[in-house]
C-alpha cells in the first residue's frame, strides 16, 4: 500500500513538473470549446439567391420580395435566362435559384395555380434541402396572406419547441463538444503515458516492483483523473457562463456523469497503450482512430436515428454517445437519473470491461 | 545536384524501410483510414427519418384519427404511444420515447365543421434545433395534405372556393438524388490522408532527436533541403497511394461521381500534402519530444477537422470564423475536392484556393527547412 | 604543433551567465589518440559538439581538420566521423542497411559502398548477422559497427563521445584493438571517456574540471607531474581538492 502510495505521488509529479505539457492539456480543452462554440454552427442564414424573372409582374416582384426580406437568403443576382445557373453555380457564387414561368400572376388568376423552379446546387446536400424548404414554406405563406380570407384555414397546427424554443444550435453542439473534448484529451493522455514508460524502458522497472498490476494501471489513471476533472470543471464553466447554456436537471448528477465518462475514456486510454508498442501507435489510435468515429457517430452532429441500422448498432460502442444522450438530457430536459440509468450502466459497464482488459493485458506481460 | 538526389533517395529508402518494418504501424497506417471511410461515409446523413411520435388525441372523432393517420402513414412518423395525461407528454420527450407529441384537443372535429378551423398541438423535441425544424416542416406538409383532402367538410363558408396553389418544383443540381455519401466521401478521405501524413511527419524527426540518430546525423555534411526533401517524399508518396486508394473507394463502393478530372486532384493533392508534411515537420524540428509534438498535432488536427467545413457549413459559422478558416488548408482541399469531383470544376474556378494552398506549402516548407538548424547558435 | 588536424585558442561557450566551456587551447596532431576527460557536467559534450560544429562557439577560435568551426562547418563535417554517446544508429535497420544508409549520406557512390561494406562485415564478423535488426545484436557489436560506420568516408578525424559505456571488459579492449588500428592509418581519434584505465591507453589526455583544462600531457608525463601513481587519483586530486574526511 506504501509503494503505491508512492507510485501515485510519481506520476502526479511527473505530469505537474512538466509545467508546459500541463499546460497544454488544461488550456487546450477551454481553448478548442471556446473556438467551436461560438465558430460551429449549422443555423443557414446568408443562402445566396439568384432569381430567374421571365414574367416581370406584381405576384413575382412580392413574391422575390418576400424571399430576400425572410433573413435566410442575403444576395440577389439577376439571371437573365436558366443557362446562367449553371456558371453561377460552378463559381460558387450561388446557391439556389428561383425561376418563374412567363405569365405567372395571369395563370395563377386564370388557372388556380402554376409553377416555380427552384434548383438548388445540390453538391451540398443537406444545404440543398434546407433551402429548398424555406423557399417552399415562404411560397406557403405568400399564398396564405394573398387567399386566406377567402378561405377556412381548417388544420391549424401549433407547433411548440420544447427544450431549446429558440432552435439554437449552441445548445446542441456544446454538449457535444464536451463530449468531444473530453474524450480525446483523457484518452490521449493516458494512452501515451503507458507506453511512453514502454519506451524509454522504465516499465520493466515497474513490472519488477512489487506493485501488482492493478494498482500500476490505477497508479497511472489517478492523476489524470484529477486533470480530466478540473477540465471537466473548466468546460461546464465555460458552457453555462459563456454559452449560456441551461442546466435544467442537477448540476452534481451532471458532475458525477462526467466523472464516469471521463473514467471511460481515460480507461479506454489505458488500454490503447496496452495493446500498442509505440507512443506512435499510441497517438494514431487515440486521435485517429477516435476523432472521425467520435464526431460522426456520437451524434454529435448526426443525429443517430438517421444512419442506417448497421451503423446504429455500432454507434453503441461510442462512449461519447451515452454521455451526449445523459448530458443533453440533463441540461436541456431537465432529466433526472430515473431516465438515466440504463445510459450510465453502459458507460459503468465499458469502464469496467476496458479496466479488466487492461489489467489482464498487463498482467500477461509479467508472465 | 547529382549527388544531392542520390542523398535524398538514401533518406527515401531509409524511410521506406523503417516505416515497412514496423508492424504495429503498418495497419494503423494503410488499414485503418480505409475501414473509417467505408463505415464513417454513411454516417453523416442529416436526414430525419422513422421520427418517433406520441399520440393524445383527446378528440377521440372520426377526423381526428384521420389525421393521426395522415401521421402514421406519411413514412416519416413512427407512433411509439398513446396517452391523455399532459404530463405523460413530456416524460416522452425526456425519455427520448417520442421526438413528437401530436395533441389533438377535444372538440377537435366540431370547431372544424362549425368553424371552419381547429388548432392542433405539435409539441416537438427541440434539443435538436436542426431537425426540429426537419419535424415541424414534415408536419405542416402532412397537415396541409390533410387540409386539401378534407377542405370540403370543414365549412360552408370555405366550401367550393379554389385555393390557388403554386407548384414547386424543385431540382438539385449535381446530385439529383441528394446523396450525402457523394458529399461526404472527398471530405472525410481528406481528413484520413491529412491526418496520416500529420502524423507520421511530425513525429518523425523528433523521434530521431530522442533516440539521439539526429546528432549523427547533423554531423553529416548533408544539408538542411536535401534533409527535408527525403523526409517528405517517403510520405508524400505514401499520401498519393492512400488518396488513389481513397478515390478507388469513392468510385467503386459510393459510386461518387468524378464530373472534373483526376489530373486536376493529383495536381492539387501534391502542392497540399506539401503543406501538410511541411506542417508536419516544422513541429517535428520545434519540439523536443515525441510527447510534444504529439500534442501539438493533435491540437491542429481537432481544429482543422472541426472547422474545414466538412460537417457542418462554413456558411453557417460567424465572419470571423469564415476568415480563420482561410488559413485553414483542410478547409481548402475538401472545397476543391469536392467542387472538382461532384460539379467537374476546372482549374480556373479553383485557382483560388489552389493559389492559397501554393502559398501555404511554400511558407511552411521554407519555416521547415529554416527552423531544422544543424547548428545550435 | 606544425600538422595539427585540430587546433583551439581560447575557445569558450556560455549558455546565458554559465560558462560551460571556458577558454580552452589546445592542438592534436594527426594519428593521435587523444584522451578527453572530466566529470559529468564538466564541458566535454559542450566542446565537442564545437569542434565537431553542432554547436557555434561563444567566443575564441578553433579549426578542426584545418577549417574554422565558425565558418566552415560544413567542411569540417566531411572530414570527421562520429559516434556518440548516446548508441546513435538505426535499431530498426540492419548492420548492412546502416552502413548503406549513413555511407549514401556521405555522398559514397554505390559501388565503393558495396565493396566496403563487405570488407566490414567481415572485419567485424558480421556476415552471418549482417541482415538482422540491430536491435537483437549485443551492444559490444553495434558499438563496433558504429565505429566502423563512423570512418566510411575515410575521415581525418574520428570523434568518439563514451564509446564504451556499458559494454564488459572484454569488448573494450577489442574496441580499443580497432582504435589503435584507426589511429595506426593516421586518422586522429579524439575520445571522451568515463574508464580511467582507458585513459592509460591514450596518447595524450586532457582533464577537464569547471569549464577549464586543468591538466593536458601523456599519461605518464601529468603522473610526475602531479605526484600520483594513477590516472585515477590525478582525476579525483584534480576534480576535488580538498579530499572529503
Amino acid at each position: 500500500m506504501k509503494s503505491f502510495r508512492g507510485f501515485v505521488l510519481k506520476e502526479f509529479l511527473h505530469i505537474f513538473r512538466d509545467r508546459r505539457t500541463a499546460a497544454i492539456l488544461f488550456g487546450m480543452p477551454m481553448l478548442q470549446l471556446l473556438l467551436f462554440g461560438y465558430a460551429i454552427r449549422n443555423e443557414i442564414s446568408e443562402v445566396k439567391l439568384g432569381i430567374c424573372d421571365l414574367s416581370h409582374d406584381q405576384a413575382t416582384r412580392a413574391i422575390t420580395s418576400k424571399l430576400l426580406s425572410s433573413g435566410t437568403f442575403s444576395a440577389k443576382r439577376n439571371l437573365r435566362s436558366p443557362e446562367e445557373i449553371g456558371p453561377a453555380f460552378a463559381s460558387g457564387e450561388m446557391n439556389e435559384a428561383v425561376v418563374f414561368e412567363p405569365g405567372f400572376a395571369a395563370r395563377l388568376q386564370r388557372d388556380g395555380f402554376c409553377d416555380l423552379q427552384v434548383i438548388t446546387d445540390g453538391s451540398d446536400p443537406n444545404v440543398s434541402r434546407i433551402i429548398t424548404g424555406y423557399t417552399a414554406s415562404v411560397i406557403q405563406d405568400y399564398l396564405g396572406e394573398q387567399y386566406a380570407p377567402f378561405s377556412a384555414p381548417g388544420v391549424v397546427p401549433v407547433p411548440v419547441m420544447l427544450f431549446n424554443p429558440a432552435l439554437r444550435s449552441v445548445y446542441l453542439f456544446v454538449p457535444g463538444l464536451m463530449a468531444l473534448i473530453l474524450m480525446l484529451v483523457s484518452a490521449l493522455m493516458t494512452s501515451i503515458s503507458i507506453t511512453r514508460e514502454k519506451e524509454i524502458g522504465t516499465m520493466e522497472v515497474l513490472l519488477v516492483s512489487s506493485l501488482r498490476p492493478t494498482e500500476i494501471i490505477l497508479g497511472k489513471v489517478a492523476p489524470y483523473m484529477l486533470l480530466a476533472f478540473i477540465n471537466v470543471l473548466t468546460v461546464l464553466a465555460l458552457a453555462f457562463m459563456v454559452f449560456g447554456v441551461p442546466c435544467r436537471g442537477s448540476l452534481p448528477l451532471l458532475i458525477l456523469e462526467s466523472l464516469l465518462f471521463i473514467l471511460t475514456a481515460l480507461s479506454l486510454g489505458i488500454f490503447i497503450s496496452t495493446i500498442t508498442a509505440s507512443q506512435q501507435a499510441a497517438m494514431m489510435i487515440s486521435l485517429g482512430g477516435l476523432l472521425l468515429p467520435t464526431i460522426l457517430l456520437s451524434g454529435f452532429i448526426f443525429p443517430v436515428a438517421s444512419m442506417p441500422l448497421p451503423l446504429q448498432v455500432f454507434s453503441n460502442i461510442i462512449p461519447a454517445k451515452w454521455y451526449l444522450i445523459i448530458v443533453r438530457a440533463i441540461m436541456l430536459k431537465g432529466a433526472d437519473f430515473s431516465y438515466l440509468w440504463q445510459e450510465t450502466l453502459v458507460l459503468v459497464l465499458m469502464t469496467v470491461l476496458l479496466m479488466a482488459a487492461s489489467i489482464r493485458k498487463f498482467s500477461e506481460r509479467l508472465q | 545536384m547529382r549527388r544531392s538526389i542520390t542523398i535524398i533517395l538514401v533518406i527515401l529508402r531509409k524511410e521506406f524501410l523503417q516505416i515497412f518494418r514496423n508492424r504495429g504501424m503498418l495497419p494503423i497506417i494503410f488499414i485503418m483510414p480505409f475501414i473509417q471511410l467505408l463505415i464513417l461515409s454513411n454516417a453523416a446523413t442529416f436526414d430525419v427519418k422513422n421520427v418517433p411520435f406520441h399520440l393524445q388525441d383527446f378528440d377521440r372523432s372520426s377526423l381526428s384519427a384521420k389525421l393521426a393517420e395522415q401521421f402514421t402513414g406519411s413514412g416519416y412518423f413512427r407512433l411509439t404511444g398513446e396517452s391523455f395525461g399532459s404530463t405523460q407528454a413530456i416524460g416522452e420527450l425526456v425519455g427520448r420515447r417520442a421526438d413528437l407529441v401530436l395533441v389533438i384537443p377535444k372538440d377537435f372535429e366540431r370547431d372544424l365543421e362549425v368553424s371552419g378551423s381547429a388548432p392542433v398541438q405539435l409539441v416537438i423535441n427541440a434539443e435538436d434545433g436542426f431537425s426540429a425544424g426537419v419535424i415541424q416542416g414534415y408536419t405542416s406538409q402532412i397537415i396541409a395534405d390533410f387540409n386539401r383532402e378534407h377542405r370540403a367538410l370543414f365549412s360552408a363558408a370555405g366550401a367550393g372556393r379554389v385555393f390557388p396553389e403554386i407548384r414547386i418544383k424543385s431540382s438539385a443540381w449535381y446530385n439529383p438524388e441528394l446523396e450525402y455519401s457523394h458529399y461526404m466521401v472527398p471530405g472525410i478521405l481528406v481528413i484520413l490522408v491529412t491526418m496520416v501524413g500529420l502524423f507520421l511527419s511530425g513525429m518523425n524527426v523528433v523521434r530521431e532527436k530522442e533516440v539521439g540518430t539526429i546528432d549523427q546525423i547533423n554531423v553529416t555534411p548533408v544539408r538542411s533541403t536535401e534533409f527535408i526533401a527525403g523526409k517528405i517524399l517517403p510520405f508524400w508518396i505514401i499520401g498519393l497511394g492512400e488518396l488513389s486508394l481513397g478515390l478507388f473507394i469513392a468510385r467503386f463502393v459510393f459510386h461518387v461521381p468524378m464530373q472534373g478530372s483526376y489530373l486536376l486532384v493529383y495536381l492539387v493533392a501534391s502542392i497540399y500534402l506539401l503543406v501538410v508534411l511541411g506542417m508536419g515537420l516544422l513541429i517535428s524540428t520545434v519540439t523536443e519530444t515525441q510527447q510534444q509534438a504529439m500534442f501539438i498535432a493533435w491540437f491542429f488536427m481537432v481544429i482543422f477537422t472541426l472547422l474545414s467545413g466538412l460537417f457542418t457549413s462554413i456558411e453557417s459559422m460567424p465572419h470571423w470564423a469564415r476568415n480563420m478558416t482561410m488559413f485553414n488548408p483542410v478547409r481548402h482541399f475538401v472545397d476543391i475536392m469536392r467542387r472538382v469531383m461532384l460539379k467537374g470544376s476546372g482549374l480556373a474556378e479553383i485557382s483560388r484556393p489552389l493559389l492559397i494552398l501554393c502559398a501555404y506549402a511554400v511558407a511552411m516548407l521554407s519555416l521547415a527547412v529554416n527552423r531544422y538548424r544543424k547548428v545550435s547558435a | 604543433m606544425a600538422d595539427a588536424v585540430i587546433h583551439t585558442e581560447n575557445l569558450t561557450r556560455k549558455f546565458g551567465a554559465f560558462t560551460a566551456v571556458d577558454a580552452i587551447s589546445f592542438s592534436i596532431g594527426r594519428g593521435e589518440i587523444f584522451g578527453f576527460l572530466g566529470a559529468n557536467g564538466a564541458g566535454k559534450t559542450t566542446a565537442m559538439k564545437m569542434l565537431t560544429g553542432l554547436l557555434r562557439p561563444t567566443s575564441g577560435s578553433a579549426s578542426v581538420a584545418g577549417f574554422d568551426v565558425r565558418s566552415e562547418p560544413e567542411k569540417i563535417k566531411q572530414n570527421i566521423g562520429y559516434m556518440s554517446q548516446r548508441f546513435s544508429l538505426y535499431e530498426d535497420l540492419s548492420p548492412k542497411e546502416n552502413i548503406r544508409f549513413w555511407g549514401g549520406i556521405y555522398g559514397l557512390d554505390r559501388k565503393t559502398l558495396r565493396e566496403k561494406s563487405a570488407r566490414l562485415l567481415e572485419a567485424l564478423d558480421l556476415q552471418e548477422a549482417a541482415d538482422t535488426r540491430l536491435s537483437s545484436l549485443p551492444l559490444g557489436w553495434k558499438q563496433k559497427l558504429a565505429f566502423s560506420v563512423a570512418q566510411l568516408h575515410e575521415p581525418k578525424i574520428v570523434f568518439l563521445d563514451e564509446p564504451t559505456g556499458g559494454v564488459d571488459p572484454v569488448t573494450r579492449r577489442r574496441f580499443w584493438d580497432m582504435i589503435y588500428e584507426t589511429a595506426d592509418n593516421g586518422i586522429t581519434v579524439f575520445v571522451t571517456t568515463h574508464y580511467m584505465d582507458e585513459a592509460e591507453y591514450c596518447d595524450r589526455i586532457s582533464i577537464m574540471v569547471d569549464g577549464r583544462m586543468a591538466a593536458i600531457g601523456t599519461p605518464d608525463a601529468l603522473k610526475d607531474e602531479f605526484g600520483v601513481s594513477s590516472i585515477d587519483d590525478l582525476f579525483i586530486r584534480l576534480v576535488r581538492p580538498t579530499p572529503i574526511e
